[in-house]
């Protein structure tokens, strides 16, 4: 018993040398500090795609705010980045372990949604839960936003003004449309994106004659594609991108005669064109291609403050580092770490109620387009300023992604699905 | 609309023969030994990376690649039965239930170490076959050829050979087939062998036009409980019928309801039949 | 036999009550979280040694109890503003109503059969609730951010849902003692042995089986109203998940099925290991193998479970590990 206690206390006295050894030397002369950004990436599982682009753009931002000297707070220290970042396998229930893991072992200064609006959900709420803000990317439905969050911010413009420019290029490309058919995946995003397409399309006239979902990771459309009718003249709605390419690829085996076959999620990003001729013809709907015209003269123009990267270097900087093209997601990845980048400049402190400030008061336009968010206590954080363009796959002797819609964006005029 | 019926049961058809193959492996193992194998899904979504990976590493046709997935069904049985079942095969329900989902599991977590859990593609095009008002995926006609190979195999050899007899004396009865000399633990491995041979092929076929991840077999494993509870638990030709009705109606019901009731009828259905009809249209074991 | 006087009575009750007051005074939120995972995962594991545990009836859809009681005490709270403790015991009563109706068909069915019929139960569930737009549909309910505010705020609100869980745990492991050490036990072991020569005996089996399904779909009903309103939002596919009754069963057959302490030994050993799985990055990937290895070890060499073999090796020890 008596060298039990002298073990022990031999062990205190080294423990505290240890820890008075350990002090840190003296601050020299600017401080800089490392501010963590947390979040959780689907590296793994049915979301993989669109995240491991969303999380390259996020590590672009980051290196290079990073390697151009980080951001400096109004007490002159020098705050530079660290991520710290777990695979949710693209499962809820990881998102919320995880998240809560990063808040209070990791200690995460902020956070970057997860890929996909449904974590997203999960992940809000926990951010909310213990006061940290969130910037969300890849997460468009509307009704994260709508639960009284205060602390939430949507990068992403939401999923009620997904589709609705489809219907509009409809209404140009072929005239005397009448029939739509909407089949969906049956999660919060695409559910927001067919809601308000149906409501819109019954607005402007149309006919809606099949409106379904199918369940997240349905493999067989077969069911859905024989209850469109043979006269149907656009096809619209999808899920994420594994889901959506098995369904225009089973949209073109079953031959369906549609004069317009419009997607979400899949059709924008470069990997679609494995499809070969199955992705001929399939618009979808874009946050962001590489040919956008956004730039400081046009953000001059409409009387708007310019931040961060312009679109050619973002593309030519992207390429070098990964190898592949940008899609939407990479860009949004990016802008959400450009969004917090200004915001703790702006606010000068890393203060979570001083960043808050300068989020709802943001006005900005950047290579990614406009930024506003909404500051109603109905709808905070839900995306005010940003638009989306409708892309679509021609052959010009291979495959090519063109900008379809709007007009001032065009880089090509659209083209029917069937006859091709 | 009857031609949209027409379409839609043709379809749900082709599918039912395959869903049938899966289905007959699940009731060939439980006919021969009384146990539910709860590691046919995973073998199934083995069957689904082996057509895989024979055509994307070695650019085997995955159809002729099929042979080399139902040689690996088969040794993976023989090892499924070495390892959890021999041990069980006479203990109660619980135990064998538990070991096989056991394996279940070491199946599944290895596979997603290795293969992770992103969907994959057999990308091998084969175009459709207009047949009127139908358009008809070659790929999902072959299957359906594929399985009826399949099945016409399995019946000439349960019927016409030595060992498919011992197979069958075995189910009939244990007891007295060991007393004829037969090996009875040899035609155990061999059954269950069979048994997961079937739901590799079946795996296969199902890669060939759908995609897939290692998680895939699990809900092929749930319509095959169905199946074989509707034909009968123990009798390969009921889990054809089943499979063959069970997608029939997965082709009917979705054009008088919206298609996301199906789970619903289905399970429903197969909660009845076991309430009401456990023996299954042809009479169980 | 006066049950509080048996030491294998207290010993689990003490540990969780001693757990849970340490969580209580450490007030740190990480500890929290690890204990209501286990916690949770102690009261799921108990109830479905309630049914599975006494009569031997192996129910592989138990989760459905918690999906549809976790659900109708969600929908309780979110839609109608019932306060926790009363929408969770809400669910939990129509888990047992769900039980009741369900057992009284399903329960004649034997072994393997009925195995089966729990799984096509627990999938028609699933697929029901996500057609059902009261329930949310597909994409669920969930709970505006400000219903945290009834409870004091969103930090408040998570202290006490897991005081709640604490509670319901304790309850369950008394429950199931008491179930097991009365004469109702008794025919409940007897069933577990040879349902046909205890039937013959007089123990009125179907009754017996129906009343312990009951009593083993309550708590998860509870538990399932807690852990949604902590996470804020349900949907079809967290709330019938068939791995998480999966991983009730091991977790049970783990620590050994028909005791007390045996479902507590084996959350806590299974979500220990899980945990530490997890985060090793050599075996992140291998959680569930190893898992499974576990499992089939078990099923092979020591059925009885970690606290069943202890049991049947020290004698002496059996009034204590009950």
């Amino acid at each position: 018993m008596k060298r039990l206690g002298l073990c022990l206390i031999g062990l205190a006295v080294v423990g505290v040398l240890f820890a008075v050894l350990m002090q840190p030397a003296a601050a020299a002369e600017a401080k800089t500090k490392t501010v963590v950004i947390g979040f959780t990436a689907s590296q793994t599982g049915k979301l993989n795609v669109e995240a491991i682009r969303q999380i390259n753009g996020l590590n672009l931002w980051m290196e290079q705010v990073n390697a151009a000297g980080g951001v400096k707070l109004s007490d002159g220290t020098v705050v530079k980045f660290a991520a710290k970042f777990y695979d949710d396998e693209s499962k809820k229930e990881r998102v919320q372990e995880l998240y809560t893991k990063l808040i209070s072992t990791d200690k995460a200064d902020f956070l970057i949604s997860p890929y996909s609006s449904g974590l997203t959900d999960a992940a809000a709420v926990i951010a909310q839960q213990y006061n940290k803000i969130m910037i969300t990317a890849g997460a468009a439905s509307d009704s994260t936003y709508k639960k009284g969050y205060t602390l939430i911010y949507q990068a992403y413009t939401p999923a009620s003004r997904y589709l609705t420019g489809a219907v509009d290029l409809l209404a140009k490309m072929e005239p005397k449309a009448k029939k739509i058919a909407i089949v969906n995946e049956k999660d919060k995003f695409s559910t927001d994106v067919v809601n308000e397409l149906k409501s819109y399309a019954e607005k402007k006239g149309y006919q809606v004659v099949l409106f379904e979902g199918y369940d997240t990771g349905a493999t067989d459309f077969a069911p859905f594609i024989n209850k469109i009718p043979a006269d149907v003249d656009a096809v619209m709605g999808g899920g994420h991108f594994a889901d959506t390419s098995t369904f225009a690829k089973q949209l073109f085996e079953k031959g369906v005669k549609a004069k317009m076959v419009a997607l979400l999620v899949a059709p924008p990003e470069p990997k679609f064109a494995e499809l070969g001729d199955a992705a001929y013809g399939v618009i979808g709907a874009s946050q962001w291609q590489p040919e956008a015209k956004y730039s400081p003269e046009a953000a001059k123009k409409a009387g708007v403050e310019w931040f961060g990267i312009t679109v050619e270097d973002f593309d030519k900087t992207y390429k070098t580092k990964f190898k592949e093209e940008p899609s939407y997601h990479s860009a949004g990845g990016y802008v959400a770490g450009l969004l917090l980048e200004n915001a703790i400049k702006k606010a000068g402190s890393t203060e979570t109620a001083q960043v808050k400030k300068v989020l709802d008061d943001m006005n900005l336009m950047t290579f990614y387009g406009h930024v506003k968010f909404d500051t109603t206590p109905k709808a905070h954080g839900l995306q005010l300023g940003h638009d989306m363009v409708y892309t679509q796959w021609q052959k010009k002797g291979k495959l090519v992604n063109q900008v379809v819609w709007p007009e001032a964006a065009q880089t090509a005029k659209a083209i029917l699905y069937f006859p091709r | 609309m009857l031609n949209q019926l027409i379409s839609s049961l043709t379809d749900g058809l082709l599918l039912g023969f395959v869903y049938g193959v899966a289905a007959m492996g699940l009731t060939l193992i439980w006919g021969v030994m009384t146990v539910i194998n709860l590691a046919h899904g995973p073998v199934i979504a083995l069957g689904m990376f082996g057509t895989y990976l024979l055509f994307t590493h070695l650019g085997v046709n995955p159809y002729l690649g099929l042979v080399a997935v139902a040689v690996f069904g088969l040794l993976l049985g023989f090892v499924i039965y070495g390892a959890a079942v021999h041990r069980v095969i006479n203990a109660p329900h619980l135990s064998s239930l538990l070991a096989t989902f056991a394996v279940n599991m070491i199946i599944i977590g290895l596979g997603t170490a290795i293969f992770s859990t992103s969907p994959q593609n057999i990308d091998f095009p084969l175009g459709s076959l207009e047949a009127g008002f139908l358009t008809l995926p070659v790929s999902r006609l072959l299957a359906t050829v594929g399985a009826i190979l399949v099945t016409a195999a399995l019946y000439l050899f349960l019927y016409f050979t030595r060992m498919g007899k011992a197979i069958r004396a075995v189910a009939n009865n244990r007891r007295a087939a060991e007393l004829m000399g037969i090996p009875s633990s040899l035609v155990l491995a061999l059954s269950f062998g069979l048994g997961t041979m079937l739901a590799a092929v079946a795996g296969g076929l199902i890669a060939t036009f759908f995609p897939f991840t290692i998680l895939s077999g699990g809900p092929y494993e749930l319509k095959s409980f169905v199946i074989c509870v509707l034909g009968g638990l123990g009798h390969p030709l009921g889990a054809l019928l089943g499979g063959l009705m069970l997608g029939g109606l997965e082709g009917l019901i979705p054009t008088f309801m919206p298609v996301s009731w199906v789970p619903v009828v289905e399970f429903g259905l197969f909660v009845l039949v076991l309430l009401f009809r456990p023996s299954g249209l042809l009479g169980a074991k | 036999m006066k049950f509080w006087r048996q030491p294998g009575f207290w010993l689990p009750l003490a540990i969780v009550l001693v757990w849970g007051a340490a969580v209580l005074v450490l007030r740190q939120d990480t500890t929290r979280e690890t204990a209501s995972t286990l916690m949770m995962s102690v009261a799921l594991a108990s109830s479905l040694n309630i049914l599975l545990g006494y009569t031997g009836y192996v129910s592989f859809g138990h989760i459905v109890f918690f999906g549809l009681g976790g659900y109708t005490g969600f929908y309780l709270l979110s839609e109608h503003g019932w306060p926790l403790y009363f929408a969770a015991v809400a669910g939990g009563l129509l888990s047992s109503l769900i039980a009741l109706l369900v057992g009284l068909a399903v329960l004649r069915l034997r072994g393997a059969y009925f195995a089966l019929a729990t799984i096509g139960i627990n999938e028609a569930a699933r697929a029901f609730v996500s057609n059902f737009s009261p329930f949310g549909g597909a994409t669920g309910l969930f709970v505006n951010f400000s219903a945290y505010e009834k409870y004091g705020g969103a930090g408040q609100a998570l202290w006490t849902t897991f005081i709640y869980l604490w509670v319901t745990t304790m309850v369950v492991l008394v429950v199931s003692f008491l179930v097991k050490h009365s004469r109702f036990g008794l025919g409940l072991l007897a069933i577990r042995e040879d349902e046909d020569a205890a039937m013959v005996m007089g123990v009125q089996a179907p009754r017996a089986k129906t009343i312990t399904y009951v009593i083993s779909a309550f708590f998860p009903g509870i538990v399932g109203t807690l852990y949604f309103f902590k996470n804020g939002n349900v949907e079809p596919g967290d709330a019938f998940q068939l791995h998480m009754s999966i991983e009730m069963l091991v977790m049970v057959m783990l620590g050994g099925m028909g005791t007390v302490l045996g479902p507590m030994a084996g959350a806590v050993a299974y979500q220990g290991l899980r945990g530490y799985l997890l985060t090793s990055p050599i075996f992140k990937e291998l959680h569930l193998a190893v898992a499974g290895l576990l499992l089939l070890l078990i099923i092979l060499f020591v059925p009885a479970g970690a606290v069943g073999w202890v049991r049947s090796r020290f004698r002496s020890l059996r009034t204590v590990l009950e």
